[in-house]
This record gives structure tokens, C-alpha cells and sequence, in this order.
């Protein structure tokens, strides 16, 4: 019995703690990046944003929470009511579970698995079930069109997005992420982070990332002005609010991961300032990334449907089959 | 070993319970969201027996991408519910028919299958701490059994362009948008300064 303890109980606790101080830890750091959107979104439009609950604001997302959670949850008579609850469910479990392989520094990271490119890759592109789900348990005509939209975009995509993942790939020659951004690692700092010989690559899933997160100006499945809210809009209360956390919390590993592989994770932009602990330096790299999704949101129009997917498979499919297989030949020749 | 036996039951037993439903669901949808969940249960013992990378390529292809295109196109079937359901006793031989067939079939190779008639060099997957999985999967793949490989690509490659070419309508009278020549429209080409007589018209 105290073998089975040693063995199976007391992993399963501490990895349980782990996971439950990431969640945590997680959502509270959401619910500032949340406000922070909305306070960008609104400096670019010259209005104050929330600035009532708290200081500055700084309580509004907890609000909003709370507001959430304490309406009914409405489900539509003729909708398909388990798959409809479920939808919202799939979304943010698929969203968080992601991040068990993201390291925050050297070393801190919850699983260290061999292949972790591939996992973030496979949880993301599952992401679009709970859109599609959604959208078809409703039973009504917008929420439809919304899931269809979502389903092809996402999946065009994820196509350039494996692409580009490819190419870091090929240089780093792992597909550990915490190796990747110690192959990034140098005399130069920042001089040796990918984005520098990558750069169109880096461009390209910057743009990609923002359409697999149906970010603006890629929000077609929730267009508001032509689908009143997509897939979203027979949802209300706590299921809305988890689609909303999905998409944020998916939002933000795509910035995170994006600086893992491009602007070398927990690295120092230079070598003199490696005493600053490296989770600082990963944190302030995701805001970053942030805070360009944020100015993305804020300055660009809403994309129309045949130009995103003209886009994604005309523009940036060819572009990255042609760097995956630049970056091969400078790979094997030079 | 206990909880590996454990998590292979476990997820056999899911596998086999949607399996099922994916045949016996009413609702074609539901058949395609007990499909993913077979799809998943299938990944986990990949991953029990170790094989991380064709784990998580089964969930990348398979469910991020056959599915969600099944999942579109059922969805879009305006199907009558209640027909598919009175008309499975009609199915029933020819599902019977075509089951027992292959399962004769697997039960044939299962047989008289030997380890010897696999002529490639599995010693690269002995050594397991040597190379991680996908290194493993490389090493065979594009060194001894390149030719395969190329040729799978290539018979990959014909159906991607037959597919193309049966499916696609390319209408003339369709109306396209030119992105160049939107780009390249400026104001001189545009516009023009006409004076107009009073009472001449253009």
C-alpha cells in the first residue's frame, strides 16, 4: 500500500497541485489581459474604457464574472441541449489544456514532453469543435452560418501555421519546446532569436494566429454586423462566458507561443540583463504579442469572407512552402 | 504497470462503447462526435504504448482535420431522422455481409502473418533511449524506406489533383476580384474633368 502511495498517489497530487496553481495563476492573469484589451480598444478610439469598478478599472473583468455567472442559462426549445452545453465545455478545457507544455522558464513547465510543437498544434486545431458544436447544437440559421465559417478558416489556417512551425523547426532541430528556445540561445541576445531570419515566417503566423483565433479582422464566425453574433448567439451567461474565457485563453497561448518560437521565450533581449528572472522577460514578451493583437483589433477592418480565405491559401500557403523549403536547403547546405 | 492496464482498458472500452455508437446513433452528428471520441480514445494507446508522434498526428489529421470536413459536410445533409432509423432492419445483411467479410479477411492475415515477413531493420526501435520517437520514425522513413514514402506522396499528390480537377466549376460569368488591378487603380485613370455645356448633356 505505501508503494502505491509512493508510486502513483503522491505524483498524481503534486502534479494535480501544478496544475491547479497553472489554472489558477492563468485565469487571474486573463482577466487583466481582458481589461487590458478593452482599455487599448478604447485609447485607439479616444474613449476611457471601464473605469468604474476599481481602481482604473481593475475590477471590471471581475465583475463581469460575477455578472455572468449569476444570470440564467438559457438554452433555445428545439436545440440539441447536451451537445449545446457541451460546446462551451470543449472550448475552454481544449484552451487551457494547451498550456501544460508551455515553459515559462528554463525548467518551469509542467510537462516537458518530447513533442510538444505537435501537441499545441493538436489541441488548437481542436478548438474549432466546440465552434462548430455550438453553432449547429443552437438550431438557428446565424449560429450556423457562424460555425460553418469558423470551420473552414480555421482549418485553412492551421495549414500555414503548420508550415511556419515547420521552418522553426528546421532550424532549432527539436520539437521540445523548451529546446527551442534554448537553440536561440547566444552571444547576441536578441540578435538570435528567430524572428530576425524568419521574419516573413514570424509575419505570416502573426496573421495566421489571429484567424485560428478568430480574432479581428478575421471575426467572421462572429461578425456582429452580418451574423449578430455567430455561433455565439443563442448563448448566454455562464456558457457565453466560456467561450469568451476559451477564446481569450487561446488568444494568449498563441502569444506565448509565438514568443517561444520566435522572440526566445524566457531569454534576455541582452546578455547583460540575464540577472532579470526569465518568466519576467516571457511574461513581458506575451504582453507584447498582446498588446499587438490588441492594436490589431483596434485599427483593422473586418476582412470579407473570399478575401480570408484568398489570403490564407493563395498568399500564405505558397509563401511558406517556399520558406520551409529555403530554410531546408540553408539548412542542409550551408 | 497497474495504471497503464488500467488507462488501456479504460480507454479500449471508450473506444469500443463509441465505436458502437458511431453505428447505432439516430442523429448522423452525434454519429461524427462518437467518431472524434473513438479517434481520441485510439490516440491514448498510441500514447500508452509510447508512440507520442502517431498519437498526436492521429489527432492533428484525423480529428483536427477528417472530421471537422465529416462533421461539415453532415451537418449540412438535411436528413430526415425517423427514416434512418425504420430502415436499419433493411441494412442488416449487407452490413452483416460486408462485416463478416472483413473480419475473415483480418482473421486470415492475423493467422499467418509473421514477425519474419517484415524485412525492415526495426532495430532503431529497439533502442529506445537512444532516439526520441519522431528521430526513430525518421530514420526509417527516409533512409531505408525513402521509395515508399515518395511513392505514397506521389499517389497522394494524383488524388489531391483528381479531386481538384473533378470538383472544380470555373464560371466565367462569375464576377472575381482582381486584387491587382484594385491596387494599381489610381486617380488619373479614374476620374476624369469634363466641362459640360449648360443644356448639352454628355
Amino acid at each position: 500500500m505505501d508503494s502505491l502511495f509512493n508510486t502513483y498517489l503522491l505524483p498524481f497530487i503534486i502534479i494535480a497541485a501544478k496544475s491547479i496553481f497553472l489554472v489558477t495563476a492563468l485565469l487571474i492573469n486573463i482577466a487583466f489581459l481582458l481589461l487590458a484589451d478593452r482599455k487599448i480598444w478604447a485609447a485607439v478610439q479616444m474613449r476611457r474604457g471601464p473605469n468604474v469598478v476599481g481602481a482604473f478599472g481593475l475590477l471590471q473583468s471581475f465583475a463581469d464574472l460575477l455578472k455572468f455567472v449569476l444570470k440564467e442559462v438559457i438554452i433555445p426549445t428545439n436545440s440539441d441541449k447536451f451537445v449545446f452545453l457541451l460546446a462551451p465545455f470543449v472550448t475552454t478545457v481544449f484552451a487551457i489544456s494547451a498550456w501544460a507544455v508551455i515553459p515559462f522558464d528554463s525548467g518551469v513547465v509542467l510537462a516537458d514532453i518530447n513533442i510538444g510543437v505537435l501537441y499545441i498544434l493538436a489541441i488548437s486545431s481542436l478548438g474549432v469543435y466546440g465552434v462548430i458544436m455550438g453553432g449547429w447544437a443552437s438550431n438557428s440559421k446565424y449560429p450556423f452560418l457562424g460555425a460553418l465559417r469558423s470551420a473552414a478558416q480555421m482549418v485553412s489556417y492551421e495549414v500555414s501555421i503548420g508550415f511556419v512551425i515547420i521552418t522553426v523547426i528546421l532550424l532549432s532541430g527539436s520539437l521540445n519546446l523548451s529546446e527551442i528556445v534554448n537553440a536561440q540561445d547566444g552571444n547576441f541576445g536578441f540578435l538570435n532569436w528567430y524572428f530576425i531570419p524568419l521574419f516573413p515566417m514570424f509575419v505570416v503566423f502573426f496573421i495566421s494566429a489571429l484567424a485560428e483565433t478568430n480574432r479581428p479582422p478575421f471575426d467572421l464566425p462572429e461578425a456582429e454586423s452580418e451574423l449578430v453574433a455567430g455561433f455565439m448567439v443563442e448563448y448566454s451567461s455562464a456558457p457565453y462566458l466560456m467561450f469568451m474565457l476559451g477564446e481569450y485563453v487561446s488568444i494568449v497561448l498563441m502569444c506565448s507561443f509565438a514568443t517561444i518560437l520566435f522572440l526566445g521565450g524566457w531569454l534576455a533581449p541582452f546578455p547583460f540583463l540575464d540577472f532579470i528572472p526569465g518568466f519576467i522577460w516571457f511574461a513581458l514578451k506575451v504582453c507584447f504579442m498582446f498588446f499587438l493583437f490588441a492594436m490589431v483589433k483596434a485599427i483593422v477592418p473586418r476582412y470579407r469572407y473570399d478575401q480570408l480565405m484568398r489570403l490564407g491559401w493563395k498568399v500564405f500557403l505558397p509563401l511558406s512552402l517556399f520558406m520551409v523549403v529555403a530554410t531546408a536547403t540553408y539548412v542542409v547546405f550551408v | 504497470m497497474l495504471i497503464m492496464s488500467i488507462l488501456f482498458y479504460l480507454f479500449s472500452f471508450i473506444m469500443i462503447g463509441s465505436a458502437f455508437m458511431v453505428v447505432l446513433s439516430r442523429n448522423p452528428v452525434h454519429s461524427v462526435l462518437f467518431l472524434i471520441l473513438c479517434f481520441f480514445n485510439s490516440a491514448g494507446i498510441f500514447l500508452i504504448l509510447g508512440a507520442e508522434f502517431l498519437a498526436f498526428i492521429l489527432v492533428i489529421v484525423y480529428v483536427g482535420a477528417v472530421a471537422v470536413l465529416f462533421l461539415f459536410v453532415v451537418m449540412m445533409l438535411d436528413v430526415e431522422f425517423k427514416s434512418l432509423t425504420s430502415s436499419i432492419i433493411s441494412y442488416l445483411p449487407v452490413g452483416m455481409t460486408i462485416g463478416f467479410i472483413i473480419l475473415s479477411e483480418l482473421m486470415l492475415v492475423l493467422f499467418t502473418w509473421k514477425r519474419e515477413y517484415v524485412k525492415i531493420d526495426l532495430d532503431i526501435m529497439e533502442d529506445q533511449n537512444l532516439y526520441t520517437n519522431t528521430e526513430a520514425l525518421g530514420l526509417v522513413l527516409y533512409t531505408d524506406n525513402i521509395l515508399y514514402f515518395q511513392l505514397a506522396g506521389l499517389i497522394l499528390l494524383a488524388s489531391m489533383i483528381g479531386a481538384i480537377v473533378l470538383t472544380v466549376n470555373h464560371r466565367p460569368s462569375a464576377k472575381r476580384q482582381s486584387i491587382e488591378s484594385q491596387v494599381n487603380r489610381d486617380s488619373k485613370n479614374s476620374i476624369e474633368n469634363i466641362n459640360i455645356k449648360p443644356g448639352s448633356g454628355i
